[in-house]
């Protein structure tokens, strides 16, 4: 075991078919699914694998407890270390980054991450309605519990009202581009969002993640294994920085429009990577945007654009796939959300992005991205910075 | 490896409900006990890992309201594991072998009491092959201490033995649930639970919470006079499925005992977790240990059995001996799965 931080690489990349329910499989064969796909791109096998570290969202959304227990002889963790991560919404993303540690530390030379959902095995919009003693019940899922905050940065921003409809647009517009994504739809357009319900004022149906069946894996690699790699022509994705925060539910001193906790994990994930200008060092972004207001919301958040500007951005199209710094690539989590993958998904693409092998969503030239995840009460974050060059 | 040692260790008193509290109210004596014993506030700590189960609180994200607990503002580095909170205490010690972080604050805590605890756990079995048939845990524990005594390898009369010899040992653990001082023949003389279990082969069900602080390097030293350094760890898993494995030993143990360097040096002192009395003997098998070995002087897991928090227990329980110099070099073992699927071995030393 060496001593001091090693560098670390997405050497493999792989993710199932995500759709509303995948009947095809039991949870078994969907985390193998991604997991084989991953281990196929890193060309390996699972017995070069040294350890497994998986993720995923409430154990109640499949109604398996520690599910990870009977997954382990599918994850072919055998006889070899398995660890469970659970930090909320951003579980996809914090798994990847407790997974990179093993080998950052110096422990592993390969590990294997995976995070999925099953979301069809239950009904998440209940899973999410908590009934917390003491505390008066909303029984109106995520977007009941966002909704406020997006009125709130509305009207801070003084954002007209459009906006989150033409997130909507491009992220599904961009979907289509991804032969992975859960939702294809080739026919919406501004209108067709424009009057679709509304569900949460001011959240129509059209700007929500839909609920998804889905696994996404990477694996991870040390600079001998990526270096290799290299050699071999398969381009890993260097990871230059990572990051969590977390911050209480409720508390007097919380922003819930720009939690603080977002804006340090920021900080901290673009200082390790050297980033001092986000708006101009980073070439494209992979962020977590449920409901479709969150885009412009996270942007002011991670410092690509000064509070009350976001939204500008998203106007101006600079987010759009072809502007000066895209935005959710693949479609986003207003595509595809199986929730516990849905982090790991956002980390998946930015790597993707800067291997070059995002297909018909790659971004000419990509050599830095940023993925990024946030759960709970906009209060758990984790990111990552990749990038083509190592670090 | 960089040298981590538990500098301070905080258990709530292990009692078979508490209803009075909820969990973060349950919670708060371990963490900030854990805390205010090397003088520390959660601003000293570099990084915050804790182990629960969504299953036990009944309800998604129980998680997320036990932070409370800790007070994560300014907002803090955290993560959490739906595992025992040995395995955050692993996380936290692989972010602390990276060199960025100098202190680590890992909790764990689990309120049994509110559900049937053997008919909850029947629910991590593979919801296709096993859950269907509601499995509860005892029965799957007697068919793995069956497997044992058909084995030839212990007797019933072992594992009355064990279990006697824990209770006595808790009579000395002001925060263990089950102490008395009976020799193995009245063990032998109840009626099975489920054969060839007696009730006092099984561990009670336990509500109760845990935390510990680490340090690194001189932060450690500075911090405490006897630190209790983490010279070895390692965890391994085998498959869920009983009929995958060879149920009278524990396969993943001896890699990671292997791995952690048990045989490495004299183990003073031994803390297992091992639910049921026959499977401290199979553990103790696995990790190859010495008549000379002191094991669970705390009672173990017989005496106390918080789930998520057990685990995490008796890595308490082993630095806490070395601090006090009643031992030089101890192993503590987590356990996780039915029939001992998963488990983790940390070997700790004094300077």
């Amino acid at each position: 075991m060496t001593v001091g931080k090693q560098r670390v690489a997405v050497v493999g990349i792989g993710q199932t078919r995500h759709q509303a329910t995948r009947g095809d499989v039991s949870m078994a064969g969907l985390v193998r699914e991604a997991a084989q796909r991953a281990l196929d791109d890193a060309q390996m096998t699972w017995t070069d694998i040294d350890a497994v570290v998986i993720g995923k969202a409430p154990d109640f959304f499949e109604g398996v407890m520690m599910p990870e227990l009977f997954l382990a002889d599918a994850l072919g963790a055998t006889g070899k270390p398995l660890f469970r991560v659970h930090t909320a919404g951003s579980v996809g993303g914090s798994t990847a980054i407790v997974a990179s540690q093993l080998i950052s530390a110096g422990i592993h030379q390969k590990v294997l991450t995976v995070a999925f959902e099953k979301q069809s095995e239950s009904e998440a919009m209940w899973a999410l309605s908590l009934p917390i003693p003491f505390t008066p019940p909303l029984h109106a899922g995520a977007g009941g519990y966002f909704a406020p905050h997006v009125r709130s940065y509305i009207r801070r921003a003084n954002a007209p009202d459009h906006i989150g409809i033409l997130v909507a647009l491009k992220d599904r517009q961009n979907g289509l581009k991804n032969p992975y994504a859960h939702l294809h739809e080739p026919d919406i357009s501004f209108d067709s969002i424009k009057d679709s319900l509304m569900l949460w004022d001011p959240i129509r149906y059209a700007e929500t993640c839909p609920s998804s069946d889905g696994a996404c894996a990477l694996v991870l690699g040390s600079e001998k294994v990526a270096d290799d790699a290299a050699a071999e022509g398969r381009k890993p994705a260097w990871i230059q920085g990572t990051a969590m925060r977390s911050e209480p539910t409720l508390s007097a001193e919380r922003d819930t429009v720009l939690p603080l906790g977002g804006a340090l994990c920021a900080a901290d994930v673009y200082r390790q990577a050297g980033i001092t200008n986000p708006r101009k060092d980073v070439d494209c972004v992979e962020m977590y945007v449920p409901f479709s207001w969150f885009e412009p919301m996270w942007l002011e958040n991670l410092g690509f654009a000064e509070p009350g500007e976001g939204w500008k951005l998203t106007e101006a199209g600079v987010t759009a796939l072809d502007g000066d710094l895209p935005v959710n690539m693949s479609g986003g989590v207003l595509c595809t959300n199986p929730i516990g993958a849905s982090g790991m998904l956002r980390f998946a693409e930015a790597a993707m992005q800067v291997r070059g092998t995002a297909g018909d969503h790659q971004v000419d030239g990509a050599r830095k991205a940023v993925g990024h995840a946030y759960g709970g009460g906009s209060q758990f974050f984790a990111m990552w910075v990749v990038g083509a060059d190592k670090p | 490896m960089r040298d981590v040692a538990v500098i301070s260790f905080a258990q709530t008193p292990m009692r078979r409900r508490v209803e009075e509290l909820n969990e973060v109210e349950m919670l708060m004596p371990a963490v900030h006990g854990a805390l205010r014993q090397v003088d520390m506030t959660i601003d000293d700590i570099g990084f915050t890992c804790s182990g629960s189960t969504d299953y036990l609180a009944g309800m998604a994200f129980s998680f997320v309201s036990t932070l409370d607990a800790v007070g994560p503002w300014p907002p803090i580095q955290e993560s959490h594991v739906e595992m025992d909170g040995a395995w955050a205490l692993y996380e936290a010690w692989v972010k602390l072998q990276i060199g960025e972080i100098d202190t680590a604050l890992v909790y764990a805590y689990a309120k049994s009491s509110p559900g049937d605890l053997p008919m909850v756990l029947s629910r991590q079995l593979d919801p296709i092959t096993m859950g269907p048939l509601w499995p509860d845990s005892v029965s799957l524990a007697a068919l793995q201490a069956r497997a044992l005594l058909d084995s030839g390898k212990a007797t019933e009369a072992d594992f009355a033995e064990v279990a006697a010899r824990s209770r006595r040992a808790a009579l000395a653990n002001p925060n263990a649930q089950l102490a008395w001082d009976c020799p193995a023949a009245d063990v032998l003389a109840e009626d099975y639970l489920v054969a060839p279990l007696r009730r006092s082969d099984c561990p009670p069900i336990t509500d109760g919470a845990a935390a510990i602080v680490l340090a690194a390097g001189d932060v450690a030293r500075s911090k405490v006079e006897r630190p209790a350094w983490i010279r070895g760890f390692d965890h391994r898993i085998e498959p869920i499925h009983l009929g995958l494995r060879d149920l009278t030993v524990s396969e993943s143990t001896r890699i990671a005992a292997e791995a952690a360097g048990v045989a490495d040096g004299p183990v003073d002192v031994a803390e297992i977790h091992a639910p049921f009395s026959h499977q401290e003997l199979i553990v103790r098998d696995a990790l190859v240990l010495g008549a000379d070995t002191s094991i669970n002087p705390s009672g173990g897991a017989l005496a106390a059995n918080a789930m998520m928090t057990a685990g995490l227990v008796r890595i308490g329980e082993v630095a806490n001996r070395i601090a006090s110099g009643e031992a030089r070099r101890g192993v503590a073992h987590a356990t996780s799965g039915p029939c001992l699927q998963q488990n983790l071995v940390c070997v700790l030393e004094g300077e």
